[in-house]
């Protein structure tokens, strides 16, 4: 039992800090670190940049482009990239579509689909969840129905993040309607220029614009576009979801928040009082940091159990915990942050890039309550924490 | 990195888990409560044979040579049995004392008796008016002549009772706060002046006021670290969190094993009432705070003998706060889902949240560790 990385990943930590150390635009590097969302012009500089290096599809196989790092790797190339922090790769390609294609696509699929994935030429979107279909995912509802070499799209997805960016969306459609609901489900890949699509934004409580409404109204698409077989699409779709265990916890990306959490409660704020000198503020931070620490030990069990193959083809009861812990840590630090800024929460500002006027309180101050009415998201994608519990009580205990 | 049990290691877990599992079932515990030490003293044989009483002394010690791994892999079986041997104190932390802190010689003198079962040694480092620090010390030991003369009082010595000999630290010069000034001295249960007052503690195990009165110490009964005691102090203070993290694991988990049973089989309602989603979610919440505390119980063990002490003590104490949460809430949702039978001292659900509450009180509670690592971050 050894706690300790060996000295090769140390250098290889090294060597992934050094490369986003010299080649993260500190621009981005700034934007990230207040907080704020990436921009889509971030998020493709930086995947170039590590599309150059090699680094920007890492877990797939080595000859479609993988690096053929072990997960201790992954992990620390993941936790660096978080730390420093840079942009994180659009999961949407990288980490689901990509995977798809290649576990179950045919020859013609990953030589059109997966280059543009890597350089990021292409954006992707995800088209799961519908409005009578969240939770209960296998309830989708968005038909296709062949018609010769075309199927015939109609229905409606909903949170679909970036889709206003999007080159491409991956849907699960209804191919089957009078089998059961997880049999009937096929997985098309559909231009998002395809005539009869409508992108609606929807705005967020933070007054952001990440997530919209997609509608499909009679849109053709090429059973070529079809991934796998017809009606296996719950398959593709359980393996995608299945896929992205490790960095679920997001431990980078506290860890990240609450060293900056750190430095700013020992700054003195307007009212000349420092945070970090409230005893109540200060329990709270180092309660979540006592908590956070515990999650990345259990975020290494979980790796460490993966390398070494324990628990093939039933559930880890550590790696449950991922989940909802990471989510909860998240939204702690984004709370912390909304209480050293204390009043200065109130002022609804424009960011600052750009901006002319001086903004009214620290100049951090305009992205801290959106950042935590953003952060509300994170107990409700990928499985709610509701949904999770679930999973441990059935998965888990058998109960 | 690697969080495996090497092929040792796990050998060692299953002997330990067998003689426990063998000799350690709800009623015969029940029985050695009611004797007069309040455990077994066969077991402490049992423990003796099995090599546990000399498993963290060194091999030139005449030891096995144990290393914090080993100590969680036997504290957690302790845990999971709700044992109540004094291993705790009176070989994880008197074994910590002496490696630190005693000559070679000095072992040799008081470690055989300790590795073979007839001798206990029980540290007895708190005072009253010092709370959980061990560091404040009113007791005094002023030399005269070929020795020292000990007066003061020790409280809640664990296991005082059964101890042939105590791990004493009394202060030979300073202020009762000073970290400097204090030295460690094996005093015997039976040297003049020395009385204690054992009793029951709420886990079924006990524990004993120790009073000095004019206590006559040989020079050489003065451990080696003369009066210089504190950082050994420290150092034995969070290997036993690390040890005592690791029963609390072991307490936990079959604690949360014993209610996700009782889930599976009691009926209301016309079902089991597992089915209640209520109570899954509780249940839920229960497996993600016990393994938050597995992990921290591990990082515990793997800081314990870390060099530098204030990233040591810091590991400590974020490990024991993690640890006294989960204890606490495992303990509270484990009698709740039990229901009535859960209050009752004939079921084990109430017994575990016993330990697990003095486990709390032990070594630091939250309020102690949070205000530590407090004042390091300052």
């Amino acid at each position: 039992m050894d706690l300790q990385f060996t000295a090769e990943e140390e250098d290889f930590r090294q060597e992934v800090r050094a490369f986003i150390k010299d080649h993260l635009p500190e621009r981005i590097r700034r934007h990230l670190i207040e907080g704020r969302s990436a921009s889509k012009d971030d998020i493709v500089e930086w995947t170039r940049i590590l599309y150059k290096k090699g680094w920007s599809t890492p877990r797939w196989p080595v000859e479609l482009g993988g690096t053929g790092w072990s997960a201790i790797k992954q992990y620390i190339f993941l936790e660096e990239g978080l730390a420093a922090p840079a942009p994180e790769l659009l999961p949407f390609g990288v980490s689901m579509v990509g995977p798809v294609i290649y576990t179950f696509g045919n020859a013609a699929q990953k030589a059109r689909y997966l280059p543009p994935i890597a350089n990021l030429d292409e954006w992707w979107c995800q088209g799961f969840s519908e409005p009578g279909a969240g939770s209960d995912l296998a309830a989708v509802a968005t038909r296709a129905v062949r018609q010769g070499d075309h199927y015939v799209v109609n229905g409606q997805k909903t949170w679909t993040t970036y889709a206003q960016h999007a080159d491409w969306i991956f849907c699960l459609c209804r191919t089957d309607t009078g089998a059961k609901k997880q049999e009937g489900i096929s997985f098309l890949l559909i231009d998002m220029k395809s005539p009869g699509i409508a992108v609606r934004p929807i705005q967020t409580i933070d007054g952001g614009h990440e997530i919209n409404e997609v509608f499909f109204d009679e849109v053709k698409v090429p059973v070529d576009n079809r991934v796998g077989e017809e009606n296996k699409g719950w398959d593709y779709a359980k393996f995608l979801l299945s896929n992205e265990r490790v960095g679920i916890a997001r431990v980078g990306t506290s860890k990240a928040r609450l060293r900056r959490l750190r430095e700013l409660a020992a700054i003195a704020g307007p009212d000349g009082r420092r945070a970090i000198d409230r005893p109540r503020f200060r329990d709270r931070l180092i309660e979540t940091e006592i908590a956070l620490k515990a999650l990345e030990i259990t975020q290494l069990r979980v790796l460490s159990d993966e390398a070494a193959g324990k628990f093939k083809g039933r559930p880890n009861p550590a790696s449950s915990v991922l989940k909802i812990r990471g989510s909860e840590l998240q939204q702690a630090t984004s709370e912390l942050l909304l209480d050293i800024v204390g009043p200065y929460a109130l002022p609804a500002q424009q960011s600052t890039d750009g901006r002319n006027e001086p903004p009214v309180g620290p100049d951090w101050a305009d992205a801290v309550a959106p950042l935590y009415f953003n952060l509300r998201k994170v107990s409700i994608y990928g499985g709610s924490n509701e949904i999770q519990r679930n999973i441990i009580a059935k998965a888990i205990l058998g109960l | 990195m690697n969080f495996d049990l090497n092929d040792e290691q796990r050998l060692l877990a299953e002997s330990v888990s067998r003689l426990m599992m063998d000799r350690y079932d709800f009623n015969q515990r029940k029985i050695y409560t009611m004797s007069e030490e309040g455990f077994s003293p066969a077991m402490w044989q049992a423990y003796g044979e099995l090599g546990l009483l000399a498993l963290p002394f060194s091999e030139d010690d005449g030891g096995i040579g144990g290393g914090p791994v080993e100590i969680m892999i036997v504290m957690e079986e302790i845990g999971r049995a709700l044992a109540l041997e004094p291993y705790l104190p009176h070989i994880v932390m008197s074994a910590s004392l002496l490696r630190h802190a005693a000559s070679p010689e000095q072992r040799a003198h008081l470690l055989p008796g300790m590795m073979d079962g007839t001798r206990h040694i029980a540290p007895a480092l708190g005072e009253m008016t010092g709370g959980y620090d061990l560091s404040h010390v009113r007791t005094t030991a002023r030399e005269e002549g070929a020795g020292f003369r000990l007066d003061g009082a020790k409280t809640l010595v664990l296991h005082g009772g059964c101890a042939h000999a105590f791990l004493v630290s009394a202060r030979l010069q300073g202020r009762p706060e000073d970290q400097q000034g204090i030295g460690l001295f094996v005093v015997e249960a039976d040297d003049k002046g020395v009385s204690y007052r054992p009793y029951r503690t709420q886990d079924g195990q006990s524990a004993a006021e120790l009073m000095l009165a004019d206590v006559r110490v040989a020079k050489d009964m003065m451990l080696a670290c003369g009066s210089d005691a504190a950082p050994a102090i420290a150092r034995m203070a969070d290997e036993a969190i690390a040890a005592i993290a690791a029963e609390a694991v072991g307490a936990i988990d079959s604690l949360v094993k014993g209610t996700v049973d009782y889930l599976k089989v009691r009926k209301q309602f016309g079902q089991v009432i597992g089915n209640f989603q209520a109570l899954q979610h509780r249940a839920a919440d229960m497996v993600v705070e016990l393994e938050q505390a597995r992990s921290m119980a591990l990082y515990a063990t793997m800081m314990s003998r870390h060099e530098d002490a204030i990233a040591r003590a810091a590991a400590m104490s974020s490990a024991k706060v993690q640890i006294n949460r989960s204890a606490r809430l495992i303990a509270q949702a484990c009698v709740q889902l039990h229901g009535g039978i859960g209050m009752t001292m004939e079921h084990p659900a109430g017994h575990y949240m016993k330990r697990l509450t003095m486990i709390e009180k032990t070594l630091g509670d939250s309020d102690f560790h949070m205000d530590r690592l407090a004042s390091a971050a300052k």
